[in-house]
């Protein structure tokens, strides 16, 4: 009897797994993939949704000094929706085989990464509205492109979060443009804000296509659809025209339209910065992991009661049963 | 405090949503629960926040069973030669030309 060997069975395995990856189809949980495929999608998916969940705290900062109800329930609508986000990709990044709980103590133990923008402080109000514009906006750009990824479980949890996320780029412009007609100090408010934001906004695409070490593979693999520095022109082309039009500048003297392309093309980003946040040395690195294990442990008592509640109506069910027959 | 490591994981449960009155059930996702009522609760709030369904399933994940994507092939082919369950199987005689 002839078998075919285990490593040539794979690379026949590859083939037509990376020909449905060329056509466009999608690829499901139960369908084989190579184990680089599975790894690299855990990796990028449970950095999404950390980036979700750890989202909810620069914002969850200014729920209580919210300068009217309206505004107060937009916030608190727009941080119960990140929490519903990560939840979306935590069991899209299930599928692959993982456990959240896992994937959450990594986040807990300091091991995981998310998006480093959230390692930077609110001092204002107008950072909400700078939050909600730029940095939802900067996602809605990352994360359309990622509705087309080859792993259908993603895709689909990036379809519904970017229905959901058009409102929080709305309302955070709202608050700018709000603020940008108001007072003198009211608009000073809002550039000041603005001018923190933008560096860390372009930042959030990742470094250039050429430092990037991820982006040939996740590429070639159709996990993401454009590159970074295509999605990064992409999300200033459309915020330069958003800028002028409330009459706010972007702290970049270097910035020019440039005819031939129909791009912004922005001054040099400060690489070293980025990277200084990434390796966990931002203004709230470590203040943003500590809120996160505080409100795990805080929590500690609710699930399990949950659970103790759960086993409780199920012994009563049981007897219930039992005494009938 | 409790080592957050060692707590048991709730059950996961699959969710399906029916968009409006008349449409089928969908599949929408999956949400960590208890029990059924909790596994709704958590689903409502995860998956219906905007309106986006007037009825909620939700099912023990455990309890599904699906085709695998290796018998796909055999599995679903007996259809593949059945042309005539079509409409476009059958030819209309010229003049027709409102069936």
């Amino acid at each position: 009897m002839t078998t075919m060997s285990p490593v040539a069975d794979d690379s026949a395995r590859l083939a037509q797994f990376e020909a449905r990856v060329a056509a466009d189809e999608s690829i499901e949980p139960k369908d084989w993939m190579p184990e680089r495929y599975r790894s690299q999608l855990i990796r990028m998916m449970s950095q999404h949704a950390h980036s979700e969940v750890v989202g909810m705290l620069p914002e969850g900062n200014w729920i209580t000094r919210a300068p009217s109800l309206r505004r107060k329930m937009i916030l608190l609508a727009k941080v119960q929706d990140e929490g519903g986000h990560g939840l979306y990709i935590y069991c899209g990044t299930e599928t692959l085989g993982v456990d959240r709980q896992e994937l959450v103590q990594q986040l807990l133990d300091g091991k995981a990464k998310y998006s480093s923008i959230f390692n930077y402080p609110t001092l204002s109000w107008a950072d909400m509205g700078a939050i909600g514009w730029l940095v939802d906006g900067a996602a809605i750009v990352n994360q359309t492109m990622l509705a087309k990824a080859s792993y259908g479980p993603y895709a689909r949890a990036m379809v519904r979060i970017c229905k959901e996320e058009n409102f929080h780029k709305r309302q955070g412009y709202e608050i700018m443009a709000t603020l940008a007609r108001g007072t003198p100090a009211q608009k000073a408010m809002a550039q000041e804000s603005l001018n923190r934001w933008w560096w860390p906004s372009l930042m959030m695409f990742g470094p250039h296509d050429k430092d990037s070490s991820n982006s040939d593979e996740l590429m070639k693999w159709g996990i993401k659809r454009k590159s970074n520095d295509e999605l990064r022109q992409r999300f200033v082309n459309l915020t330069i025209a958003q800028v002028k039009a409330i009459d706010l500048t972007v702290p970049d003297p270097a910035l020019r339209y440039d005819e031939a392309t129909g791009n912004w093309i922005t001054g040099p980003i400060d690489w070293d910065e980025f990277w200084r946040v990434v390796k966990g040395n931002g203004p709230c690195n470590r203040e943003r992991i500590e809120a996160r294990r505080r409100a795990h442990e805080d929590g500690a008592w609710v699930r399990a009661a949950a659970i103790a509640h759960a086993e409780k109506q199920q012994r009563n069910n049981r007897e219930t049963t039992e005494r009938q027959q | 405090m409790t080592n957050p490591s060692r707590e048991k994981s709730w059950p996961l449960w699959e969710v399906f949503s029916q968009g409006k009155d008349g449409a089928p059930h969908e599949h929408a996702g999956s949400v960590h629960a208890t029990d059924a009522e909790h596994a709704l609760q958590n689903a409502r709030d995860v998956y219906a926040r905007r309106n986006e369904g007037v009825s909620l399933w939700v099912v023990p994940s455990a309890a599904i069973t699906a085709s695998t994507p290796e018998d796909m092939g055999p599995f679903f082919d007996p259809a593949n030669d059945k042309a005539y369950r079509h409409p476009q199987f059958y030819k209309v005689p010229k003049g027709v030309k409102v069936f």
